[in-house]
């Protein structure tokens, strides 16, 4: 690891450049419970169960200079790209079918900081060489790879990854029975891996917020029990979880 | 720092080697041009790159020595050791200019006059200087310095930059032969001034890494403290020589390996070198280390050079070593990156910006030209209008304005996945029969079930709408009337559906995944 940093005569750091992994890149602060390091560059970050979540995860690296590509991805809304802080000059999208998914990929991590992929399923499945492979060159590059998987289930994972982002249990607010409209869904996020991340971490998410972005569920006390003692007007008796 | 400046070096160094008095016109020449004269032969209208018959002609009494530099190395050397008399780690940026930090040995005199007294005095006594000047300044960084000590001034601190600004461009390359220079001239870049104030970003993307760190200079930002952040060791390379040598030729020669090694070590770690510790050893034991900095960045004949002046200084000085030269090392005191993760120095993000553009050509090369897309947020009513995607390196231009209101669209958050074309949907009613929409834009009968193409249809938990839409019915092609509506099914996904009017027909537009 190198060592380099450049200081100024009162002894303060003028530019700090750390280790050669550079410093990792930021995510939104409503992610920050989940990914308390940033996205940490050469690792693996696999997402699945909401496309929202990966825009999520990129908006913040994105706005702060970053260059992110999604290959192998329907047509993502670039109105909701946006809204997640994604600056639109500084995003690619590749249509990458079949065998030049792997070379695509590993060209974008020689030179973009956050390659978002999509691997293909089915028939053309990637080999689990090409999964190493694809993995290392992120690690040499200090590139961030996500893979966006379908679905959280074994058939279709990403062998290796550092850390494992699920999205699941969405609950749309503001919209009634052909009355409001959607305004915000409410998602609970969990973040496993290996390493440091290996203890789970999880965290209710608006995501989308009203208006857009990714905002914390704010906690609420919730009201277990009100037990009224006699008829006493004695102060109720309130437990607080959460 | 303070910085200590003998004026036309070359010329006192050859003067007091021949042994000529102070007041001779005299010129040194390299290649049969004059590479310094004394302030006599300039006043005889003798000037710097001129032949050495013109400059001849026009001084008759003109004395011509030859440029020797290792003897200017030689020369230098006494008042290095008196600079560090006063305090470590001189940097020596070539024989006839040498700085050393200020702030510890202003601690330790007790002020700045404290220091130049000390300094005058040790400079003073030097027998081998007769008749030589001396000039000493003190500002905030090396190049300040520099220039404070051509002109003999103590710049206050903080004030570097207003010190600065006023000095012409030519001032960073006095030679006159950067191209950078002639550049800035022609741009109407006249005073440093005028270059500090260019944004930083835009220097760096115009005149790369070269004309970066000149703007700091120019800033005045260039205010490396003299011990700055040490490279690890590891970059530090070593030469035994075995048996010891004792020529100075020899060592260089010698050296030529190491000192590749040392500036491609670095380069391969994307690090230039801007300030190296040379220590030799004798065989017998004695040392000297000298420190020697450059104003942009190390290359080999840099280095070679440099080694070639300490020890011309160590192995002919009065504090000659007893035995040859066994050991020499480098070590780099100070390094700039030059390659990845620039950003972070220079404040730019130009090179970042190349890699990406490089990279995304070659995929599209790899794949075909509309292979690679850069979404473009467009004008529209509808989620799939306001996107639009062009190819990679074709003009980003929306095709209506994204900033007029367009009423009529649907508000935030937006749909994050667009379907193009729009797909079948099913949307039905409790009895199973698809929902229909009256002429009206209202719905009898609300859905309660829902299926993306021909899956099996879910039940719909909530829903919104139906909020017509009817576009452009002056224009028999372009005329659009749907309705709109948002749907959820039990298992929490949101879509966005259209059903088109008169037909009835029921398509998914985009998802919010």
């Amino acid at each position: 690891m190198l060592d380099v940093a450049i200081r100024r005569p009162d002894g303060s750091t003028a530019v700090d450049l750390g280790r050669r992994g550079a410093p990792p890149l930021p995510v939104a602060p409503a992610l920050a419970p989940i990914l308390p390091d940033g996205l940490r560059r050469g690792a693996t970050i696999s997402v699945s169960g909401s496309v929202s979540l990966l825009l999520a995860l990129l908006g913040t690296a994105s706005a702060d200079g970053a260059w992110c590509a999604l290959v192998g991805f329907p047509r993502i809304s670039a109105e909701a790209a946006r809204e997640y802080g994604i600056e639109l000059s500084r995003l690619a999208l590749v249509h990458a079918p079949g065998t030049g998914w792997t070379t695509a990929v590993g060209a974008l991590l020689d030179a973009v900081d956050v390659v978002a992929a999509r691997p293909p399923h089915g028939r053309d499945a990637l080999p689990a060489g090409d999964v190493r492979r694809l993995a290392a060159r992120a690690r040499s590059r200090d590139a961030v790879l996500v893979p966006y998987l379908r679905s959280s289930t074994s058939a279709d994972s990403w062998p290796g990854a550092d850390i494992r982002l699920t999205a699941r249990d969405g609950h749309w607010s503001g919209i009634g029975d052909g009355t409001g409209r959607l305004r915000a869904r409410r998602v609970d996020v969990r973040a496993e891996g290996r390493g440091q991340a290996a203890r789970p971490r999880s965290a209710s998410l608006w995501l989308p917020a009203a208006g857009g972005g990714v905002d914390v569920v704010a906690v609420v006390a919730v009201v277990h029990a009100i037990q009224v003692v006699g008829a006493a007007p004695a102060a109720p008796v309130v437990e607080l979880a959460g | 720092m303070i910085a200590v400046w003998c004026p036309d070096w070359p010329v006192t160094a050859a003067r007091l080697e021949a042994g000529l008095p102070a007041e001779t016109p005299i010129a040194v020449v390299t290649a049969n041009h004059v590479a310094a004269c004394s302030h006599a032969a300039r006043t005889a209208g003798v000037r710097r790159g001129l032949r050495r018959r013109e400059a001849q002609s026009r001084c008759p009494e003109l004395a011509v020595l030859a440029r020797n530099e290792s003897g200017e190395a030689r020369m230098f050397e006494p008042v290095v050791a008196a600079l560090e008399a006063i305090a470590p780690g001189v940097e020596i940026t070539r024989p006839g200019l040498a700085a050393i930090g200020a702030r510890g040995p202003t601690r330790y005199f007790g002020g700045e006059t404290g220091v130049l007294h000390a300094l005058s005095r040790a400079v003073a006594g030097l027998a081998a200087l007769a008749g030589a000047d001396l000039l000493i300044g003190v500002a905030d960084g090396a190049f300040a310095a520099e220039q404070a000590a051509r002109r003999g001034l103590i710049v206050d601190a903080d004030r570097s930059p207003a010190f600065l600004a006023e000095l012409p461009i030519e001032t960073l390359d006095p030679s006159g032969e950067s191209p950078l220079i002639d550049l800035l001239r022609r741009l109407g870049v006249r005073t440093l001034g005028a270059f500090a104030a260019l944004p930083p970003r835009d220097v760096l993307a115009r005149f790369g890494p070269a004309g970066a760190w000149a703007h700091r200079q120019a800033g005045g930002r260039d205010d490396r403290p003299v011990s700055a952040r040490r490279p690890p060791v590891e970059f530090a390379v070593t030469l035994d020589l075995e048996p010891a040598v004792d020529r100075v030729d020899t060592v260089a020669f010698s050296a030529r390996g190491v000192a590749e090694q040392f500036v491609l070590d670095l380069a391969a770690h994307g690090l230039a070198c801007t300030c190296l510790e040379l220590q030799a050893a004798s065989e017998n034991g004695e040392e000297t280390v000298r420190r020697w900095r450059h104003t942009g960045v190390l290359s080999t004949v840099d280095v070679l050079d440099r080694v070639r002046w300490q020890l011309e200084g160590w192995l002919c000085g009065s504090g000659r070593p007893t035995g040859g030269v066994a050991r020499l090392r480098l070590v780099p005191i100070e390094t700039v990156p030059t390659g990845a993760h620039q950003r972070a120095l220079w404040g730019g993000s130009g090179a970042e910006d190349d890699r990406a553009h490089r990279a995304l050509a070659r995929v599209q090369t790899l794949l075909g030209h509309g292979s690679v897309l850069m979404p473009v947020l467009d004008g529209g009513r509808d989620p799939r209008q306001r996107t639009s995607l062009v190819p990679w390196g074709d003009e980003p231009v929306p095709i209506r304005s994204p900033e007029q209101p367009w009423p009529g669209q649907l508000p935030a958050p937006a749909p994050s996945v667009l379907l193009d074309p729009p797909r079948p949907a099913q949307v039905l009613d409790d009895a199973g029969r698809a929902v229909v929409v009256t002429e009206r834009g209202s719905v009898p009968h609300p859905p309660a079930r829902f299926a993306l193409g021909d899956e099996r249809p879910v039940a719909v938990s909530s829903w919104a709408g139906p909020w017509p839409v009817d576009e452009r019915w002056w224009h028999a092609d372009s005329a659009r009337h749907v309705v709109r509506c948002q749907l959820v099914d039990v298992r929490g996904r949101a879509y966005l559906v259209t059903c088109t009017l008169p037909e009835g027909r029921w398509l998914v537009e985009a998802i919010y995944d």
